[in-house]
Formats: structure tokens, sequence, C-alpha cells
């Protein structure tokens, strides 16, 4: 009943104010423990960076079991491949011929990888990891540093590939 | 029973003859039974269960491992328009989390001008509102386009159900939070072990989204997103983000993986629509239907479902002669937008071969289109969002399946 009251004083004050005065400001702790969520700028994106040889021996360790040695897939999904199926019978959507954004990849597996303990790696791992994925797919060198400058400047192969929902559009 | 009372004598019981003997001899057999005492029912209990004649489950879809996959609601079994939350359909992407509604909280954050933490004591003290609606996977029927979708309806439709959600608006806790005039989206992420994540455009939360924590009377349950879920009225369930944590006000959409590669829709030409939101009309036949058989010749009330994630269902059409001709089929009331919808149509079954189907339209004054024409827009790549006219085949036994496979 106080909190009633003070959010009717509040609203007498300020038009500005909220109109119901629930919760609290989020505090540091719970700021920090909700993590990054990334966009395809690279907002979000935390310091720390990886290259495809750091990757390829983390992912021999974190990935492969899952995903295959060569990211060939097994019961994690294939990660390589499938360059110009998408428009055939049996496309194949993987990392380097479906995913329009790399910042994506360091999202996703930041947020859900490795599958059975999520939240493991440090952000350089992610980066080492993110590397070694996009050297599979040829699409970075071998020599390439992975950071928060360089990944949201990584063109995916089929960055182009992506249109706005036209529906209705079947009659 | 009178009769148990009376005590002939010899003489008068000879005088009666045969036919009272016979009902002395039934009086015999009513005090017999009247001797056998009946049991008692099972006891006064705190939290009930159903009959355990009724044995209707949901199917669980193989998939690479426990905490992954999806359960589809059996449709077939249904009656009204709402699903039973034991029986609501479930889509997990790293398991159910077990989550404490006491420590539980949602962050509304980014570019606002009053960053909030809410309780769940907090949430539940607002306004709520209260919607019977339906809520569908994007990949329901998924196998459809290649004539694949199963043997039965339920393994063909069943990622979907129907519910009663409470909650409170989501445009009420964004006046509170005060969106800065520059945000266009809402990132949404949930609190299971993934993370789960979507883009939601700031004009849906605006318009009519929910933060859920009621389910036909009661909390939602674990597999449903408890405490508090995301919930948008006629848009694929994915982005309806379960266990809820997070809600970050920004100005672009984040391209999350489960938006990206997952849950947009591949043309046959090789592009992909992204953020194909809305659940287009659709309709489907649950009785009778794929591995169901008709009991007998005659009468049979033909029933289904059908909704629209963009309006309210307006007429249901029903053939039973492959699609020569099309009746109206009754539509049971309440019709509200974006729930399930119940159409009914009496049916003589008469032993000859039937090609029974149903056409939903809706308030938009969208037409449901059949398969051939959502494949002559979109291919057969898509996966997602199909909702072309489902037909069953009626054998001359009586026996149901599914005309395309």
């Amino acid at each position: 009943m106080v909190v009633v009251a003070v959010a009717a004083a509040f609203a007498t004050l300020s038009a500005q104010a909220p109109r119901h005065s629930v919760g609290r400001p989020p505090t540091p702790e719970e700021m920090r423990d909700l993590g990054s969520a990334i966009a395809p700028d690279g907002t979000g994106l935390p310091d720390g960076s990886g290259t495809v040889g750091a990757g390829r021996e983390l992912f021999a360790a974190q990935c492969a079991r899952c995903h295959g040695p060569d990211g060939e897939g097994d019961v994690g999904a294939r990660l390589v491949g499938g360059e110009g199926t998408l428009a055939t019978p049996r496309p194949l959507k993987t990392v380097g011929s479906f995913w329009p954004y790399a910042t994506t990849l360091w999202d996703y597996v930041n947020r859900a990888m490795p599958f059975d303990r999520p939240g493991l790696l440090e952000p350089s791992e992610v980066y080492a990891a993110v590397a070694y994925v996009l050297n599979l797919n040829g699409i970075i060198d071998e020599d390439l540093v992975i950071d928060a400058k360089s990944l949201p400047n990584v063109k995916m192969p089929n960055r182009d590939g992506f249109l706005a929902d036209p529906r209705p559009d079947v009659r | 029973m009178k009769h148990v009372r009376i005590r002939p004598n010899r003489r008068q019981l000879l005088q009666m003859g045969a036919a009272v003997g016979g009902s002395l001899v039934a009086g015999r057999e009513a005090l017999t039974l009247a001797a056998t005492p009946r049991s008692l029912g099972e006891p006064v209990g705190p939290y009930g269960e159903r009959s355990p004649f009724e044995t209707s489950v949901r199917w669980r879809r193989q998939s690479q491992t426990s905490e992954t996959g999806a359960s589809f609601t059996p449709i077939q079994d249904s009656v009204g328009i709402l699903t039973p939350s034991a029986l609501h359909y479930e889509r997990h992407h790293a398991g159910i989390p077990p989550i404490d509604p006491a420590t539980h909280r949602v962050i509304i954050h980014g570019m606002v001008d009053r960053p909030l933490s809410l309780s769940m004591d907090d949430i539940r003290r607002l306004p709520s509102v209260t919607r019977i609606l339906a809520l569908e996977c994007g990949g329901n029927s998924a196998g459809e386009w290649r004539a694949r979708g199963g043997a039965d309806v339920q393994r063909s439709h069943g990622l979907l159900s129907g519910s009663e959600w409470t909650g409170v608006p989501l445009s009420l806790l964004l006046a509170e939070v005060g969106v800065r005039s520059d945000a266009s989206w809402i990132i949404a992420e949930g609190g299971d072990a993934c993370r789960m994540m979507r883009s939601i455009p700031l004009a849906k939360a605006m318009e009519d989204s929910l933060l859920a924590y009621g389910q036909n009377g009661e909390a939602m349950r674990p597999a449903q997103g408890y405490p508090l879920r995301l919930l948008n009225p006629g848009w694929e369930g994915n982005t309806s983000v379960k266990w809820l944590r997070s809600l970050k006000v920004t100005d672009q959409p984040y391209m999350a993986r489960d938006e990206t590669s997952k849950y947009s829709d591949l043309m046959a030409d090789g592009t992909t629509r992204l953020f194909t939101y809305a659940m287009e009309a659709k309709s489907v036949i649950t009785f009778p239907s794929g591995g169901q058989t008709l009991p007998a010749r005659g009468l049979c009330e033909l029933t289904g479902l059908a909704w629209s994630g963009l309006g309210r269902i307006e007429r249901v059409e029903v053939t039973t002669d492959g699609g020569r001709t099309w009746v109206d089929a009754e539509l049971q009331e309440p019709r509200l937008p974006q729930a399930l919808t119940r159409f009914r149509l009496p049916w003589r079954f008469d032993g000859q071969e039937a090609r029974i189907a149903s056409r939903a339209v809706d308030s938009t004054g969208y037409v449901q289109p059949t398969r051939q024409a959502l494949i002559a827009v979109r291919g057969m790549n898509s996966i997602y969002h199909y909702n072309g006219i489902k037909v069953w085949q009626v054998r001359a036994d009586g026996s149901v399946t599914n005309a395309e496979a």
C-alpha cells in the first residue's frame, strides 16, 4: 500500500514518472550476470581476441566430440560446407553456406556452447573458436586475429541472401 | 421391493402359481445384490489426475539429445479449444531449467530511461490481462512441404496448443522504463542453459505482447517457461521466449542464431525470408484423421481446429469429395482472434472412399492455400510456416490415412 501511495504521489509530481513504480534498478551484479548479447555491428563484443591456431586446439578439446574433428557434424550440427546448395533440392545450411553474420556465431557459441556446459568459455576462447570455424569454411585466412574490431567486418558468403517477409504471398 | 416384505403362506403360494414363483426367485436375487457392499472411491485429494482409462499423451520426436527436441500435442483426442497444460506441445533447446520464482527476476534495460529489475511479486502486482490464444511452433507441419508429414494429425500438426494465458502487457512495463524515441527492437532472452534469444520489433511489444505467468487457471508449467515467459499472440512459438530473464531495448535486431539460421524460410531460389513471425490461417480435420478408423457406416461428426495468427476465423469449409465441392462447417463460439476455433460438420460415411479436407478463412480475408499453391510460390525447402490444406484419405473400410504420403 505504501508503494501504491508513493506511485500516486509521483504521478501528481511528474507526468514522466512511471505509473506503477514497481521493481528497482538492476544491480551491477545483475547486469554482469546478464552477460552480453551481440549485435551484428559488434555492439556487446567484449575485450579479448583469438587466433585460428588457438581455435584449432580449443575445437579439438571442446567441440569436435559433437561437431566432428573438422566440423563435418555428428551429434552436433555440421559447421562447414554447403556452398552453392541453397537453391538445390538438398540445401545444406551451415555457418559457411547460410549464416549471414559472423557476430551471430560469436553470440551463439558464447551463450549456448558447449552444449552440455554453456557459459564455460572465456571471451578469448570464444573468439578463437569462431576464428577456427570461419577458417574451416575458408571465410578468413589463417593469420587473421578475431576480436571486437575485426569480427563485425567479416563478410559472410550468404550475407546478402536474406529478404524481408513479403507475406501474404500465396493466393 | 415391496414383495420382499411379503411372507405368503403355503396356500397363497400355490394359488399364485408359477409366475409368482418366478418373482420370488427374482426377489432372492435382489436380496443377494443388496447384500454386496460397494467400495468407497478414491479419497479427496490435493491435486487432480485424469482417469486411468485416459491414455492420450504427447508424442516425442526422436532427437539427438534428451534436452533438445519437441513433443507433440495429441490434437486428435482434444475437444473444445483448450489444450490441457500437461499436453501442451514442447520445444526445448537446452532442457527445462528449474527456476525458483522467489529468486527469479526479469531485467528491462538498454535504450530506456529507467532500467528495471522486477521480481515475480512485482510482476503479479501489476494490472493483468487474460487471453485465450493458440500457440504454434514455426516448424509445425514442416514435413508437409515434402509430403512427409507423418501418418497422423499429432505428428503432422501437433506442435499446436491452445491455452488461456494470464500476464502483464509488455507495453505497460515499457511505459514504466521509458523507451527512448530512437529505439525499435527488443532483444528477449530466456533463462534456459542456452539462453535462447530472439529479436522482437518494438511495434509488436507495444501492440499485444504479454509477460505471462498464468496458464489455464494456474501458474504455467515449467516446460512452458515457469515462472515467466514472453507471449507474442499469433506469432511462431519460438518468439515467445520462455523462462524470460532479460528484455534489452535496442535500435536493431541482433540476428540471433534462432532467427537467422533457424526459423527463417529458405525459398527455392536460394534466398531466405527473415523475421517471418506471424502464423497464417490454417486448419486441419482432427476426426476422422490419419490412423483413426470410423466406427461404423452412417452419421459421424467430422471435426477439427482452425486458427490464424492474424485475426479471427471467419469461415471453415470442408470437402469430402477431394475438393470438388465445399460446404461450410459450423464454428464453435466463441471465435477469438489468434485462438483455436473448433469446427464441426455432420457427415454420412457410406462406405465409399473419400478424400476429406478443411479450408480456413480469417478476418483479413486470407484463404488457407493448398499445398500445391504454397510450393508454387515458396518451393519445398522452407521448413517453417507451412499452412497448406491437409487432405485425409478415408478408405472404404473406414480406416483413415495421410492422403499425401
